[in-house]
């Protein structure tokens, strides 16, 4: 099969306040991201085989009746053998790539903390609150296996939680967020460019921006724009604030808070983003965070989330079970109700009109940085969708953004 | 340095119900032992695979070399492949597993094939 390697980790995208990554670090991350896409290039689709040919069978042989609810293919895929190891080796790789990268910070952690503070100290454009807390949420599961999730900090002024995400992106995603990890607000911009030609925000806010990897694509795209990215992880920011500045990008601003009752004047912003945390957000913040964000937005101003698309009427019970697998295994446990959503009802409670509300896609925007000879790039995801056999659901494609939004 | 214990720390246990696949949890514990076995048996070949590149231009052998080294095109393709194929090697069973899903013509019960085959 050709094309199916990813590049290897030395090629991903560095900044001066990389973390030292020795040879055998290396040499870990590339096993691991080579095991994520084995995993899902050849072993994921055995999971649509066995149940097809085993699972779904015999649910109608001893039930007399079809398989009718993603509940139900759930529980009869848990007793398959084929899928419990293929279910073991994907929730175990990714606790070793949580593993592999948080050693690689928390080995030099006192001088990733100094080298963030030289560029975080007395800096206006980071805000910590110490008081800020973490919503009961987030603080109830660590999302993707992440030990201490977002906010959690180990030592004063820690990055951890930032560094460790950042440095490892690439080893879950195989390269396919871009060489800076950015491939999420690079796409954005693209779509708002394309679909919004005259559109020109003086004020962008970013709310759960985490390190801000997918922010800065905004800021280059609006250079003449104030740009404020807000995360309740105080390592996040840190780390974010203090990639942002070794990056050139002096005018972005970090603020730490909780995205639902972020302090700021109504109608102070002409475009508010959120880049794929829908996902990890319960919906009850959902929806207090939506009316948050109508409210901080100007008259004639945008709202864009961009995530994973939700179940259509058309998706297979198989690619439901297949698409739920994270909420259930990977600890993102709001992603099965966020699969279910009507979005758009959401945006009306909040305010938006029905006739300025759309959706759209853009293709994957990747910048291939060091990997510029390697003719494709591999995700796990992007296997997984296009393994899943169900041709009726085109809407599911790792290498396209699904976007939604409205004007206020 | 911070007063910090690393190992333990890199270990963590993320918070939520960890789940377990496998019928006994003891099978899940031991591949997941293997898994991480067989990660470090790769980082081993791949450090290998270094040392014979430095000696074959003609560099010495210095862990500070081997740190420094970078893969060239080629040579980063060369060594996914051999994830590639490493992987493929170590997952058999699985995928044995799967072609036997797959085509139950591969499932033949010897037992049923002697006395089907004395009886003919």
């Amino acid at each position: 099969m050709a094309n199916t390697l990813p590049p290897t980790y030395d090629r991903n995208g560095r900044h001066p306040l990389s973390p030292k990554v020795d040879h055998d670090e290396i040499a870990r991350f590339n096993f691991l991201t080579n095991l994520n896409v084995h995993i899902g290039q050849r072993v994921s689709p055995g999971n649509r085989t066995a149940f097809d040919n085993r699972v779904s069978p015999k649910f109608k042989q001893e039930t007399g009746r079809p398989l009718e609810t993603r509940q139900q293919v759930r529980d009869a895929m848990k007793k398959d053998p084929f899928y419990q190891c293929w279910a073991a080796l994907r929730r175990n790789t990714m606790e070793q790539r949580q593993q592999a990268g948080r050693h690689v910070v928390l080995r030099q952690l006192d001088d990733l903390i100094e080298r963030a503070k030289e560029h975080n100290d007395g800096k206006e454009t980071l805000k910590i609150d110490p008081s800020a807390e973490a919503p009961r949420y987030l603080a109830a599961v660590d999302n993707h296996c992440m030990p201490g999730s977002y906010y959690t900090e180990i030592v004063p002024d820690d990055v951890l939680a930032g560094a460790n995400y950042e440095t490892g992106l690439f080893v879950t995603t195989a390269g396919s967020m871009s060489s800076k990890g950015d491939g999420g607000g690079r796409s954005i911009v693209n779509f708002v460019r394309d679909r919004f030609p005259d559109f020109s925000p003086k004020r962008i806010l970013d709310l759960g921006a985490g390190i801000g990897a997918n922010t800065l694509p905004l800021a280059s795209a609006f250079p003449d724009a104030e740009v404020v990215a807000v995360d309740v992880g105080a390592p996040m920011l840190r780390w974010g604030h203090a990639r942002a500045q070794v990056l050139g990008h002096d005018n972005v601003r970090f603020i730490h808070s909780d995205g639902d009752t972020v302090d700021f004047e109504p109608n102070s912003f002409d475009w508010v983003q959120t880049t794929m945390f829908w996902h990890e957000t319960s919906t009850s913040a959902i929806q207090s965070m939506m009316k948050k964000a109508y409210d901080l937005i100007t008259p004639g101003g945008l709202f864009l989330n961009v995530e994973q698309p939700n179940f259509k009427p058309e998706t297979s019970l198989f690619d439901q079970f297949t698409r739920d697998w994270d909420a259930w295994y990977n600890n993102e446990p709001f992603w099965s109700k966020l699969h279910v959503m009507d979005v758009f009802e959401v945006m009306k409670a909040a305010g938006f009109q029905s006739d300025k509300m759309f959706d759209g896609g853009t293709e994957a925007d990747i910048e291939r940085g060091q990997f510029q000879s390697w003719s494709s790039t591999v995700s796990r995801h992007k296997a997984e969708a296009k393994d899943s056999g169900d041709a009726k659901d085109n809407s599911y494609k790792g290498e396209r953004w699904y976007l939604f939004g409205g004007w206020k | 340095m911070t007063d910090i214990d690393v190992n333990k720390l890199a270990n963590a246990k993320s918070k939520g119900k960890r789940p377990y696949f496998f019928d006994d949890p003891a099978v899940e514990r031991v591949l997941s032992i293997t898994m991480a076995v067989a990660t470090e048996l790769a980082v081993t070949r791949e450090r290998l695979d270094t040392v014979e590149r430095l000696l074959e231009a003609g560099k010495s052998v210095t862990k500070a070399n081997i740190d420094a080294y970078r893969p060239d095109d080629d040579a980063s393709k060369e060594r996914q492949q051999w994830h590639a194929d490493y992987i493929a090697r170590i997952l058999r069973i699985v995928h044995q597993e799967l072609e036997a899903v797959e085509n139950e013509a591969l499932n033949a019960d010897p037992e049923k094939l002697a006395d089907d085959f004395a009886a003919t």
